[in-house]
């Protein structure tokens, strides 16, 4: 427990001697607010908007929840049909790596084009980010079952989906928690690219629109909402992974 | 019980070479027989025993239980690995239920049965723990019980003590004869050790490597019950003596 509290009082510490440190150089060197604003600049002009803010910061988390909902879904069967036989992998592989190469970040305006300036175009680019290495940690996560067991499994006579659901899925847990983990992250990144590139709402539009007319503050608020976002949505699978599979969170999920 | 006519076994290396695992291998196994296959690595012990298992098939000759051909894994044979090989989500219950639940027949008295052989292995107590848990020994002791669950005519054990410590090995080889004696089955059972070989057998079949043949077939007529006072027998020491000039006896006379 002591341990704990430790642990938890440390890191705060520190953050709050780096947010005195700054407040402190921003008075002593006058660094004008447009450049660099003072967190108290920041709070304030923050809480002065604040319900506006929190309509961009829900927009946001609903395109976010939209992408990593859109990637677990596709990828968890992509993942099955690529681990089911060489030769679907052989087919299948290329294309996902050629999709790959394309810059995400540069179809967005594609996107737009072809999607129409709506909700679709964000979730899809949140999707496109989140989506790859998803499928290649459940994947490797299929692929990572002891031969044995597998063998086992046959020697029982398990149908493929009895083996996928009752050996693979389950070996596959903690692997396909350390991908949402990642996926989680590069959601937040997608649906902020999404929204610089169109967007009538949400944080990244609001970065775009008030730097616009310097109103610096707002956008610094912005991008601490948004860091915040990341944390409790990571924090949130990690709890998740240790309530519902307990034993998942102790196996380290190394590649073999 | 277990009949062997010629059975040959060749693999396909990778670099496109033929390799013989076994030749020309005959053997007629009795019901409740205990029989151990010793021989230097690559001799193709296993490759016998998952032939047996149906897990693959001979490429020449027969292999049939009860006058039928094995052509896939059947309900009359379990399986130990040398790895317990248990399912890290599920409790010690639920890995002896295992391969009922893969089956699909998991019934009323199932639960009663696994926790009888829980306690049949000493385990009693631990049904709800997780594998993690354990110390190996219990391990191996849970994968013997989940071997058993379907109850089995047939037992095939490959390396089952190969992983554990020396002491835990050979609590284990008395442990395995004394569940043997209670519930008697047919027993095909791999080793690396002579001496483990001679004391649980009826008979040792003994190979040699490359290709993987039957060296010689010697029967084992001492006294049951076994205890490793049995070691000191003249009878024991002739065998293992004789074994080990089966294996080594060729590089033996060629040292000398």
């Amino acid at each position: 427990m002591a341990r704990n509290a430790r642990e938890l009082i440390v890191p705060l510490a520190v953050l709050a001697a780096i947010v005195l440190v700054w407040e402190a150089s921003v008075h002593a060197f006058s660094i004008p607010v447009y450049l660099l604003p003072a967190p108290s600049v920041i709070w304030r002009d923050c809480v002065a908007i604040a319900g506006n803010i929190a309509g961009h910061t829900w927009a946001t988390l609903v395109t976010i929840m939209l992408g990593f909902v859109a990637s677990i879904v596709v990828s968890l069967p992509v993942a099955v049909l690529l681990t089911s036989s060489a030769s679907v992998a052989n087919a299948v592989y290329p294309i996902l790596v050629l999709t790959q190469s394309i810059p995400k970040v540069a179809l967005a305006p594609i996107l737009v084009v072809m999607l129409g300036a709506n909700e679709l175009p964000r979730v899809v680019i949140t999707f496109l980010v989140a989506f790859f290495p998803l499928v290649i940690s459940v994947a490797t996560g299929f692929l990572s079952v002891p031969p044995e067991l597998l063998e086992l499994g046959r020697s029982y006579k398990a149908s493929r989906l009895r083996e996928l659901y009752r050996i693979r899925l389950p070996y596959a847990v903690p692997f396909i928690f350390s991908g949402l983990k990642v996926a989680i992250t590069l959601c937040v990144v997608g649906a902020i690219v999404a929204e610089f590139v169109n967007a009538d709402r949400g944080l990244g539009y609001l970065i775009v629109t008030s730097t616009a007319f310097f109103k610096v503050p707002v956008a610094f608020g912005a991008v601490i909402l948004l860091s915040v976002i990341g944390i409790v949505l990571f924090q949130a699978i990690v709890v998740i992974e240790r309530i519902f599979f307990p034993w998942s969170s102790s196996v380290e999920a190394t590649p073999a | 019980m277990i009949e062997l006519h010629n059975v040959s076994r060749s693999f396909r290396s990778r670099d496109g070479d033929e390799i013989l695992a076994l030749e020309d291998v005959s053997l007629a196994i009795g019901r409740n027989e205990f029989v151990t296959l010793v021989g230097p690595s690559g001799c193709g012990k296993s490759t016998l025993l998952r032939i047996v298992a149906g897990l693959i098939l001979p490429t020449g000759g027969v292999a049939a239980i009860d006058g039928e051909a094995i052509r896939a894994p059947r309900d009359e044979t379990g399986m130990v690995f040398q790895s317990p090989t248990l399912l890290p989500w599920a409790s010690v219950l639920d890995n002896v239920l295992f391969p009922l639940r893969m089956m699909g027949r998991m019934a009323r008295d199932s639960a009663e049965r696994a926790r009888e052989l829980i306690r049949l292995v000493g385990l009693e107590g631990f049904e709800q723990k997780s594998p993690r848990e354990l110390s190996g020994g219990m391990q191996q002791r849970v994968a013997i019980c989940r071997a058993l669950i379907h109850e089995p005519q047939v037992l095939l054990m490959d390396e089952p003590f190969g992983a554990l410590d020396a002491l835990t090995r050979e609590e284990m080889t008395l442990e395995l004869l004394r569940i043997w004696e209670t519930r008697p089955k047919t027993i095909v059972f791999v080793t690396h050790s002579i001496p483990e070989a001679v004391l649980l057998a009826d008979r040792v079949v003994v190979m040699s490597a490359r290709p993987g043949r039957i060296a010689e077939i010697i029967d084992v007529p001492l006294e049951r019950p076994r205890s490793f006072d049995s070691e000191g027998q003249p009878e024991f020491q002739r065998r293992t003596h004789r074994i080990r000039e089966l294996i080594f006896g060729s590089r033996l006379k060629r040292a000398a």
